[in-house]
């Protein structure tokens, strides 16, 4: 291999990578080690990056100051319950609109399509008003029935999945007298599965990292979900940045493992937006 | 597109077959979740914030009557022209400045070398962490005094800015912030790049295409359908920025005020909050919603239009 040639296929791009990767990934460095420092070590200077000694009381304190064990299980509640609601309504709408011959299906796609494009804003206050007469508010009921009607983004994508599966499979299924419903739940479902559980992580992720629809619905302190318990340590304890960044990092743990385990799922949604052209 | 469904049937109802209305109820069925979703969630508010933005409402008393006075008070508001200069700048700077980054990522990512996955982990990493989170991160990354940013500026002796604390560089924060998460970009832009025919690029180097002709000429066009499709979800997720600055504007514990300082991180969704589920003003508050609604209607049209001239979709 040239010289010229091993710069421009390795030397550059291991260089480039390496540079980016580090700009990537040192805040999280920083994050765990600052959460691991002492309330002193934090605004010594010049800093260290290594903590003198692991401060691991630093989470026991997050843990004790609030109770973050409380907030996860009222978000994991709050997951559930939308996950279920997606799993149910999105599949049924996109297979309405991909593999049932009918003059609603364009109709529908193009309505789906254009609702991905409408600022939430706008139906915020009704919905907000809505659910105050309900009596709803500081329920979870406004955080988690929308999901019961399913979601564009999860339509549009069960939707090119379910292009993409033969149509022989249920014409046969069909020519054995199998009802739209049976050949829905027992052979298309179960085919759909991985992009089941695509919608199940975008969901789970979802509801996890909301603020603004908690912020907005949930009052009451024994309600919250995670992220306003993190907002809430950050109004009381602003300057205890070990504190914090140990809250964070307790905060930023599931995502992570998410992450790292349902690594193909991600790729796959990335993908489906390819889709649009 | 509603009034399509009741003007078209009737016409071709009449010659429908059994197995035409059996599909029809069938496909209706399936996707009623969605039309029963629709309809409360999405039609009967859009109609009635329309109505709202014509009264004076707190939600305690019934709504009264003003008719154009709340559009009248939101031309006069001085937090509304501010909230709208931030967001654009928003829209027009950090928008770009991260499908950019996302672009470079992505074109980083798409070489052939040994270990390619891992980078590819590293940089959606930050994009997973939850936005509350990652701001508080920042937060303490941009400390003037403590923070590693600055840690790492004066070490090299460049100017250490105050940041968060500093108007003048409160969204050039939030726009580092943004490029920290731009590797989600990039996962779609890879996607894209490697649909792209390796024979277009083989066919160029046998012309004799450098390495940026090659980028302007084949990769610029095959990517510009995903493009467009980012820029425009860029451009609408720019006006409904609300998490990251009501952390690093501290959030409540800043006086009660939204909007850092000298309101350099009042955005669109911001200022609507505040008037909304602060200040009660729900009649106000639609009015901006529905200003809001016409503009990102007018840019996402506009950004449509212009694409004519620079988005090629593939002859497949």
């Amino acid at each position: 291999m040239s010289a010229g040639k091993l710069l421009r296929t390795k030397i550059f791009p291991h260089t480039m990578l390496i540079l980016f990767a580090f700009f990537f990934l040192f805040p999280f460095v920083w994050l765990v080690f600052t959460s691991l420092k002492s309330s002193n070590e934090i605004f010594e200077l010049p800093p260290r990056i290594l903590p003198e000694s692991f401060q691991w009381s630093n989470y026991k304190a997050a843990f004790q100051t609030v109770p973050f064990g409380h907030y996860m299980l009222n978000t994991l509640v709050i997951c559930v319950v939308c996950i279920v609601g997606q799993l149910f309504a999105s599949p049924l709408v996109a297979y309405s609109i991909s593999r049932i011959p009918w003059v609603g299906s364009k109709i529908i796609f193009a309505i789906v399509l254009a609702t991905m494009i409408l600022p939430s804003q706008v139906q915020l206050i009704p919905q907000y008003i809505i659910f105050a007469k309900l009596g709803w508010i500081n329920t979870i009921l406004p955080l988690t029935i929308g999901a019961f009607f399913g979601a564009p983004f999860y339509i549009f994508l069960l939707r090119q999945f379910l292009l993409g599966i033969p149509k022989e499979l249920s014409e046969a299924a069909k020519m054995d007298g199998a009802s739209e419903f049976r050949i829905y739940s027992q052979i298309i479902m179960p085919t759909l599965k991985p992009a089941l559980a695509t919608v199940a992580l975008f969901t789970f992720v979802g509801a996890y990292t909301d603020f603004m629809g908690p912020l907005i619905y949930l009052n009451d302190a024994a309600k919250w979900t995670l992220t306003l318990g993190l907002q809430g340590f950050q109004q009381d304890h602003g300057a205890q940045w070990e504190k914090l960044m140990a809250a964070s990092t307790i905060m930023a743990i599931p995502m992570i493992l998410l992450y790292f385990f349902g690594q193909k799922y991600y790729m796959q949604s990335g993908s489906a937006f390819t889709g649009f052209k | 597109m509603l009034e399509t469904i009741s003007s078209a049937a009737p016409r071709r109802r009449r010659g429908w077959t059994r197995k035409e209305w059996h599909y029809f109820w069938l496909g209706l069925i399936f996707a009623s979740p969605w039309i029963i979703g629709f309809l409360i969630f999405t039609v009967y508010p859009f109609f009635s914030s329309l109505y709202f933005s014509l009264t004076e409402y707190d939600l305690f008393n019934p709504p009264k009557w003003v008719g154009m006075d709340n559009y009248a008070a939101i031309m006069k508001d001085r937090s509304f022209y501010k909230s709208i200069s931030n967001t654009l700048f928003m829209a027009f700077i950090s928008v770009p400045v991260t499908l950019f980054s996302s672009l470079l990522i992505a074109l980083l990512l798409n070489f052939k070398v040994k270990g390619i996955r891992y980078y590819r982990t590293i940089f959606y990493l930050p994009a997973v962490i939850p936005g509350v989170a990652s701001a508080l991160l920042w937060t303490w990354m941009l400390n003037p005094d403590f923070g590693l940013v600055n840690i790492f500026l004066r070490w090299v002796h460049l100017p250490d800015p105050a940041w968060l604390l500093d108007p003048r560089f409160t969204k050039p924060s939030l726009i580092l912030m943004g490029l920290w998460g731009s590797g989600a970009g990039a996962l779609i832009f890879l996607a894209a790049l490697q649909g792209v025919p390796q024979t277009y690029y083989e066919a160029a180097q046998v012309d004799g295409a450098n390495w940026w002709h090659r980028f302007w000429r084949i990769t610029v066009p095959a990517l510009s359908p995903i493009i467009l499709f980012q820029l425009i979800m860029g451009l609408i997720g720019a006006f409904q920025i609300f998490t990251e600055s009501y952390i690093l504007a501290g959030g409540k514990s800043s006086g009660g005020a939204l909007g850092g300082p000298g309101q350099s991180l009042l955005f669109y969704a911001v200022n609507l909050y505040q008037e909304a589920f602060i200040n009660l003003k729900m009649g106000y508050a639609s009015a901006l919603a529905w200003i809001l609604f016409v503009i990102v209607m007018l840019i996402t049209l506009l950004v449509l239009k212009t694409s004519k001239r620079w988005v090629y979709y593939g002859g497949e």
